[in-house]
């Protein structure tokens, strides 16, 4: 059950600065991501800057699809902050449950990304057509962020196992944190995608 | 040292709802009212996203300040980078 004074922090074996080895590797890691991210933002905003975006390609109806899968992706940032919320007030059912559920609404990002790409594919936005970089630059760009939703779905996957068999506690939950940091920086990066290639 | 995260779960449902309705508008605001030159709007409501996500979903408003040196030091290096090299003449 869940009661009020729930710990302020995760157990962590002691080092020289104090901090968890594993959150410096995994912001190490994340500060990494964020350089590999704006190489490719900025080849698609050159791009863009050169030529223009085929607006009949993304029209409406795929922003409207866009849209709703960006929410689904809100959510499951919601979803998995409150696992790691869950647990550290003891609750487990809430922990496995909100898991579970980061885990099917990652599914269905993906799923309805693979959906758009068939859609964009039938309109002729394609690698190697007309107009030639974009199709590139936006397939690159959006299928790396996929492989990372991908990536982050198997993730949560195995921790949601380890969860299931009781593997986190109130106080040792540092697994949950570093799945969750991933994932909060995977749809940090598609929020700003989501406005520089489908709003602007 | 001892990172300090409030578990209010109040607080991350706040912050969800805040994303919605910055997602709403940033919609309204490109594809409904379709305002002139919607570009800094649309980047200052999409940097408001991500740094509710960063801070509030990621801690780093409570963590130690060093996580928020090794995630803020490479964005804006890459901001500065991307700026140069699609402005190459200084916008």
């Amino acid at each position: 059950m869940e009661h009020a004074s729930a710990p302020t922090h995760a157990l962590h074996a002691e080092t020289h600065t104090g901090i968890d080895s594993r959150k410096i590797a995994i912001w190490l890691f994340l500060g990494s991501e964020v350089m590999f991210f704006s190489a490719l933002i900025g080849a698609y905003l050159l791009t863009r800057a050169n030529a223009a975006k085929p607006a009949e390609v993304f029209d409406i109806e795929t922003i409207q699809l866009i849209t709703f899968n960006t929410f689904l992706l809100i959510v499951s940032s919601l979803t998995m902050v409150l696992s790691l919320g869950f647990i550290r007030r003891g609750s487990q059912v809430g922990m496995r449950i909100a898991l579970l559920a980061t885990i099917l609404l990652g599914t269905t990002f993906v799923t309805i990304q693979a959906f758009e790409y068939r859609n964009l594919f039938n309109k002729g936005l394609t690698m190697n057509g007309d107009p030639f970089i974009f199709g590139s630059t936006f397939y690159l760009l959006t299928g790396f962020h996929g492989m990372h939703v991908i990536g982050g779905v198997i993730w949560n996957f195995f921790v949601w196992l380890k969860a299931m068999r009781g593997g986190f506690t109130q106080d040792n939950n540092t697994g949950i944190e570093l799945a969750g940091l991933y994932w909060h920086f995977v749809d940090l990066v598609w929020i700003v995608l989501f406005t520089i290639i489908y709003l602007l | 040292m001892r990172t300090t995260h409030s578990s209010n779960l109040g607080k991350y449902i706040a912050v969800f709802v805040g994303l919605a309705v910055l997602t709403g508008i940033e919609v309204a605001v490109a594809v409904v009212i379709r305002i002139d030159n919607p570009v800094l709007i649309l980047l200052a409501l999409a940097a408001a996203k991500a740094a509710l996500v960063a801070m509030f979903f990621m801690h780093l408003r409570d963590d130690t300040k060093w996580f928020s040196a090794i995630f803020i030091f490479p964005m804006l290096l890459a901001s500065l980078l991307i700026f140069w090299v699609v402005f190459p003449s200084g916008g």
